[in-house]
């Protein structure tokens, strides 16, 4: 009799008492503890483990406390690796930089054109990840060779603007720093360029006739509602490019010199040649404390910036 | 040109001039020749229905569109090139457009950052404006933390700031709700007073026009159909548009019979009877007119009074609506006329002038009827 009366509330009833709500929200959860949560606590622990030859290389302290520091103390006292933290850092900051650099203006390009056009030209952006990621590296590497017409092309421009002492036959590029930024920003714009656009395009535009109409020129109302206004855009772009870039392993591979190995580079030495799986461990942990700190402690100060001006009303 | 500048400053008249401005959108005139001249220190309504080119016409005048044709002059000075952000001319937007990302401070005090002038005067500006909108004490709150009164009060407030030779308000009440845009407009009408500037004012409330401004021009589909004070506007349209777009009024298909020491008299089949009206100059016997009388201007009655037109009809319905009541009667010749009448007695359900199905008279003075010749 009741049930009849309520038929909308039976299968809410059911949702609930059948426990399928818990298992929905819990999915995601559950996904992350067996796919990120748990393979973290393995590399965890075994960078608390010592080398050895046996299979897998690596064992755990005889007796408790059955692990020790000793390969976080060799990271800290061998340079090696903080200079590749270094390098890792800034070249990924670098690559950020240029991404944001470039790809600002695209973004804020990509919302001043009619909706048809707009969507051809976000279209053109995607469209790199329809070829191979490795591919397009060696389209690169054909590309920065002394006798592509890219290069020729860029010798002779440099030729034209420099005194005849120094010209050039060719411009040295490939197994160079300036090589693997400039295939790091070809290949992390587009990361860069779908957020900002994303947030870009919702702004209201009457924001900036109203500010132009209070007396400011257009670079002003850029600085004033538009750039203020895409921090998050900025932010979000900025970390889903400086993130993969800081652990970029293929790209300086292919196209960079060895003589400044980055991280990437380091963990997979540390772990395929010299086989020192509690080294690689501890050095991957390192990299995700120096990346995955800033950003909780900068959301951590956004949220209580954010609720600050809502508790005085 | 020195001369009528200085002579157009000193009587205030055609202080903003709009002069046959036009502005399509592809094929779409959305702007016809429309020439407007305002005084300074008036308060004047652009009136019309959506998408009529109020808007459009209110973005030209402030920069964010280009006329196709015609001129804009304010205090003398043509508009053709002059960029939004030197113009002296000040625009509060329909949506208020307030920057979500600066305090109420902030907003207010926006339009005086590029200004030449001391931080304490800047300081002293902005403190003015939070008092002329009684909003000192939320100074520090961000758009989003603060009501939607006030927030259209912030919008005029950083519209003022800098104190511009004319203000542009683009339904400047169209956010709020009914109770707060009657004590709004007052104090809106209060501070185009203290303050002096000129403003223009943008609505497609009858009402609210005809309440705000001294003067309202009266749009429909690009073109000024008519332009006047509120009292000239709702007593003497000019054209069927107006008279039916103003209020609500009583329309007969007329022609003239004889005009005589002005008064005509028609000849009018819907009301199987003469009409009287007063006919000004040009209203030759004749023509074929349109008769319209206001709602308000009929009187209801149980005996036949003496007036000078005087119709017999039938209560086919009434609506009450608190202050007044208004009638719908049908005439011997089917024709239906509204009339209203306020409610100026406490009385209950069954005391009023006339029920349901009850026969009455109908009055109205020649002086009541306007003819329109479309
Ligand atoms: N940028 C534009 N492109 C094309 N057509 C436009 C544009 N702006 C306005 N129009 C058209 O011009 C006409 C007038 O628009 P406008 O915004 O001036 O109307 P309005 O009188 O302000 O109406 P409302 O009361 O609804 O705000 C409309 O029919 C509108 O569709
Ligand atoms: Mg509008």
């Amino acid at each position: 009799m009741m049930e009849r009366a309520l038929p909308p509330s039976r299968f809410g009833q059911w949702f609930n008492t059948s426990g399928w709500r818990t298992i929905i929200i819990a999915a995601p959860y559950l996904w992350l503890t067996a796919f990120f949560f748990l393979p973290f606590l393995i590399v965890l622990a075994i960078s608390l483990a010592s080398n050895a030859g046996t299979s897998p290389p690596f064992q755990f302290a005889a007796e408790a406390p059955y692990v020790h520091a000793d390969n976080f103390r060799r990271l800290i006292s061998d340079d090696l690796f903080f200079r590749a933290y270094i390098a890792s850092i800034l070249n990924a900051g670098l690559t950020t930089a240029l991404c944001l650099l470039i790809g600002y203006p695209m973004a804020l390009a990509l919302t001043r054109f009619s909706r048809s056009v707009r969507n051809i030209l976000l279209m053109l952006v995607i469209l790199p990840f329809w070829t191979s990621f490795l591919l397009r590296i060696y389209a690169w590497i054909g590309l920065m060779g002394a006798n592509s017409w890219f290069n020729k092309g860029l010798t002779a421009l440099y030729n034209l603007i420099t005194p005849d002492a120094y010209a050039l036959r060719f411009i040295p590029m490939m197994n160079t720093s300036f090589a693997v930024v400039l295939v790091m920003v070809y290949c992390y714009l587009p990361f860069m360029i779908l957020p900002l656009y994303a947030n870009l395009e919702k702004l209201d535009m009457t924001l900036n006739e109203a500010a132009m109409d209070l007396g400011s020129r257009p670079f002003q109302v850029f600085k004033d509602v538009t750039l203020p206004l895409s921090v998050p855009g900025i932010i979000a772009g900025g970390l889903l490019v400086f993130i993969p870039a800081s652990g970029e392993l293929v790209i300086p591979s292919l196209v960079g010199n060895s003589s400044t190995p980055l991280i990437g580079r380091v963990i997979s030495d540390q772990f395929s040649y010299a086989r020192d799986w509690p080294m690689a461990a501890a050095v991957a942990i390192a990299l995700l404390v120096l990346l995955v700190g800033p950003m909780m402690a900068y959301t951590h100060f956004e949220s209580r910036a954010q609720r600050r001006p809502g508790d005085d009303a | 040109m020195m001369e009528e500048r200085a002579r157009q400053a000193e009587d205030g008249a055609g202080f903003i001039r709009i002069e046959n401005v036009s502005k399509s959108f592809g094929s779409f005139k959305a702007v016809d020749e429309v020439s407007l001249s305002i005084s300074k220190g008036e308060l004047f309504a652009l009136l019309g229905g959506s998408g009529c080119g109020k808007t459009t016409l209110l973005r030209m005048l402030a920069g964010f569109e280009t006329p196709d044709a015609g001129r804009i002059f304010i205090d003398g000075q043509d508009m053709a090139g002059v960029a939004p952000y030197d113009r002296p001319v000040n625009m509060m937007f329909q949506s208020y457009a307030l920057f979500p990302h600066m305090t109420v401070e902030g907003n207010i005090g926006y339009g005086l950052k590029y200004e030449a002038m001391s931080d304490a005067e800047r300081k002293d500006r902005v403190r003015e404006m939070l008092e002329l909108v009684q909003l000192t004490p939320l100074a520090g709150r961000k758009p989003h933390q603060i009501s939607g009164g006030q927030r259209q009060r912030v919008a005029l407030a950083r519209a003022l700031a800098r104190q511009p030779k004319l203000l542009l308000l683009d339904e400047p009440l169209g956010a709020l709700d009914k109770k707060l845009r009657e004590h709004t407009q007052f104090e809106l009408m209060n501070i185009q007073y203290k303050t002096g500037v000129t403003f223009v004012v943008v609505t497609h409330d009858q009402e609210e026009a005809m309440t705000l401004a001294n003067r309202i021009a009266v749009m429909d589909k690009g073109v000024v159909r008519q332009i006047g004070s509120p009292t000239e506007i709702y007593e003497n349209p000019k054209s069927r548009f107006v008279a039916d777009f103003i209020g609500s009024i009583n329309r007969f298909a007329a022609a003239i019979v004889y005009v005589k020491d002005g008064i005509a008299v028609l000849d009018c089949a819907e009301l199987g009877q003469p009409l009287q009206a007063r006919a000004e100059d040009g209203f030759e016997p004749g023509m074929r007119v349109t008769a319209a009388v206001r709602p308000e201007k009929i009187t209801i009655s149980r005996e036949r009074p003496e007036a000078g037109n005087v119709l017999s009809a039938v209560v086919h319905d009434l609506g009450y609506f608190g202050k007044d009541s208004l009638y719908r009667l049908q005439l011997p010749t089917g024709k239906m006329i509204s009339a209203s009448v306020v409610n100026t007695r406490r009385a209950g359900e069954n005391e009023r002038i006339a029920q349901w199905d009850d026969a009455v008279f109908l009055a109205f003075d020649p002086a009541s009827v306007i003819l329109l010749r479309d």
